[in-house]
């Protein structure tokens, strides 16, 4: 046994507890997780059901903690967990699960299946069976402070182009700003005109705010691999910025992940609560939304649909605000079947989009969804993650679909009724 | 040993043992189980979970949207033979006599025919939700050799049940003991094996629906 493998076994004993002993005792391999999994459903293969993606997890938990697997063990009537066996399960654990949640949800008896295949990421991890670009990733996170490598004075060069292009001031390490943003590398590269809608619609609700050159990167690959002490050094990154410039609230950009990492794992990895509040950008424009402080004028008249982003509304709780903003800026706004809670993933959530061993099997999924827009007929499709937007792009463009797709916030800017110190513009 | 005696301690000592190893057994796994421990969530919560946990212990029962056309055998199949179970063991007039005779408690019976709907209706549906395992190709891959020796061990007692209520096949005593020893061996596995999900399927659907309520969704 090497000494990963034998880390990586002590490290998941150490996370067995009993809400997974549960879990696992409640399994009745009825399958329903399987019909919940767009891995399963777009492929048809068995062995993408999400029980069994756990199988090394389950029998490490049996072999170790009920009487009956201590015994077969012993008497060697059970066979025990491999470092072999973990590199077999990558595909199945890093490739085919975007940690969207779908399966919880499902699960007649209850179990949280994502939440074990969480820690069965950390014990894989930690021996060494994650994906090389998710290991990629992640380095470059540690190194650069980004996962795509985009520093501090490449981000202070785009914010320069803005202020030319359209006069706009992005306030950069404000102590005592109201807001923080944390923004993804993604929409630094990809989707600059995010940035450019959180300047317009900050100036209109007349709101202070900062990027931190410290911890201006909101997404957390640590998570997505699954290695607690990576993830707590990029999160503590954000708390150090967060707690110099005193802000009241951090806000997470539109990257669905980003923000349970923020939100929901931050507290837990660096084991204290917050000295701030941590909100999606969804959230902070439903709250300018309800204060009055969000005036927009016109409508996007094309019919229009929206992308769940699953670590926003199932793994996030935000469910309703995105639907109350797409009413103020779109007449012809249509939900696809199984939205909010049910909605299907991108397929690239989780790390897969990361991962260029699993994009075959993620177009082969964004079937799925190719159905789900299908069904509506839409001729936009917003979302509110910019990893989604990503996978959402590629997979249309495989599947020969040309539906153009929007973030949430840029369409909300779009329809910004625009003032100055002198009135509407 | 004659038949009667070999009767008596089916129903005498074997009866007590096959008692006091599930009891013994649902202690221990309970224990085994439930002093694991868990993190506490020090996340700002969404809101306070309150009674999410229950409401999702009910919610749980219910097929979430469009999976009940899905897989209509598990859902629909479920429910009967659950429910079948139940009401065979808890309402049938021997099963409360018996129960009165060990704690001294008792309720009205259902009368003998409806339980003989039941009980037909109960093994035609097992039957049925085990013929779906064998058939999909997914339930086949996920099943193992436990799942079908549990399927006989609770379908042995329902069927030994009406074939001793019925005097059929067998003379009486020896269906009686047939029908005493599948319930022990029923007893002895049941808090070693899948059939522990009738104690821990509350606590899994607590833990989720709790977990997920602090996040806001309700599960």
């Amino acid at each position: 046994m090497s000494a990963s493998f034998h880390r990586a076994v002590n490290v998941l004993k150490k996370m067995i507890d009993t809400p997974i002993a549960s879990y696992f005792n409640s399994c009745l391999h009825c399958g329903l997780c399987a019909e919940a999994c767009l891995f399963y459903t777009e492929t048809g293969d068995p062995k993408y059901a999400p029980i069994y993606k756990l199988e090394p997890l389950r029998r490490l938990y049996q072999q170790e903690y009920t009487l009956m697997g201590r015994m077969a063990r012993l008497f060697g009537l059970s066979r025990p967990v491999t470092a072999t066996e973990f590199e077999d399960w990558k595909t199945l654990v890093y490739d085919s699960c975007t940690l969207c949640g779908r399966c919880s949800l499902v699960c007649p008896t209850g179990n949280d299946i994502v939440s074990m295949v969480k820690c069965l990421r950390e014990g894989m991890a930690i021996a060494g069976h994650a994906p090389q670009g998710m290991i990629d990733v992640t380095k470059r996170t540690l190194e650069t402070g980004s996962p795509m490598g985009i520093t501090w004075s490449a981000l202070q060069r785009k914010i320069e182009n803005i202020k030319t292009e359209t006069g706009l001031e992005i306030p950069l390490n404000q102590e005592g700003a109201e807001y923080m943003l944390v923004i993804s590398s993604l929409e630094i590269a990809h989707f600059p005109g995010f940035l450019t809608a959180v300047s317009k619609i900050m100036r209109q609700a007349k709101k202070t705010w900062t990027l931190c050159s410290d911890a201006f990167e909101a997404s957390n690959s640590g998570v997505h691999i699954g290695v607690s002490d990576i993830a707590k050094e990029i999160v503590s990154r954000i708390v150090a910025g967060a707690e110099k410039l005193r802000v009241k609230t951090v806000i997470s950009s539109e990257c669905g992940h980003a923000f349970t990492a923020l939100r929901w794992d931050g507290p837990n990895l660096i084991e204290r609560p917050y000295r701030f509040r941590v909100r999606h950008i969804v959230e902070v424009l439903d709250e300018f939304r309800k204060q009055g402080l969000l005036q927009t004028i016109g409508h996007e008249e094309a019919r229009l649909t929206f992308h769940d982003p699953c670590q926003l509304a199932r793994m996030g709780g935000v469910l309703e605000p995105q639907r109350k903003l797409l009413k103020m800026v779109a007449s012809d706004f249509v939900e696809m079947p199984d939205s909010g809670e049910y909605n299907w993933c991108c397929g690239g959530g989780g790390g897969v989009s990361d991962n260029e061993d699993a994009k075959e099997l993620r177009l082969v999924a964004f079937t799925r969804k190719r159905a789900q827009l299908e069904a509506v007929n839409a001729r936009r499709l917003v979302t509110a993650c910019a990893n989604c937007r990503i996978v959402l792009g590629e997979g249309m463009q495989h599947h020969q679909m040309n539906v153009p797709l929007l973030g949430l916030t840029e369409l909300i800017a779009n329809y910004l009724l625009e003032t100055t110190a002198g009135g509407t513009e | 040993m004659s038949e009667f005696q070999w009767l008596s301690w089916i129903r005498g000592v074997g009866l007590q043992s096959a008692v006091a190893i599930f009891c013994m057994g649902i202690v221990w796994r309970t224990m085994e189980i439930y002093t694991l421990g868990r993190k506490l969530d020090i996340a700002e919560p969404r809101r306070i979970s309150g009674a999410s946990g229950w409401h999702t212990i009910y919610r749980r029962f219910l097929a979430p949207l469009g999976m009940i056309h899905l897989d209509p055998v598990t859902y629909i199949g479920g429910y009967v033979f659950h429910l079948g179970l139940l009401i065979v063991f808890f309402l049938s007039e021997p099963h409360i006599h018996l129960i009165r005779e060990l704690i001294g408690l008792s309720w009205p019976a259902l009368p003998p025919s409806m339980i003989d709907i039941v009980t037909i209706v109960t093994l035609i549906t097992m039957i049925v939700v085990l013929v779906d395992r064998v058939r999909k190709p997914l339930k086949r891959f996920l099943s193992g050799f436990g799942d079908y020796v549990l399927w006989v061990i609770t379908f042995l007692p329902v069927l030994s049940g009406y074939l001793t209520v019925h005097h059929l096949l067998l003379p009486y005593t020896i269906l009686l003991a047939l029908h005493m020893i599948s319930v022990e061996v029923l007893l002895i596995v049941f808090p070693f094996t899948k059939l522990f999900h009738a104690v821990t399927v509350w606590p899994s659907r607590w833990f989720n629906g709790n977990t997920n309520a602090r996040k806001g969704v309700p599960v």
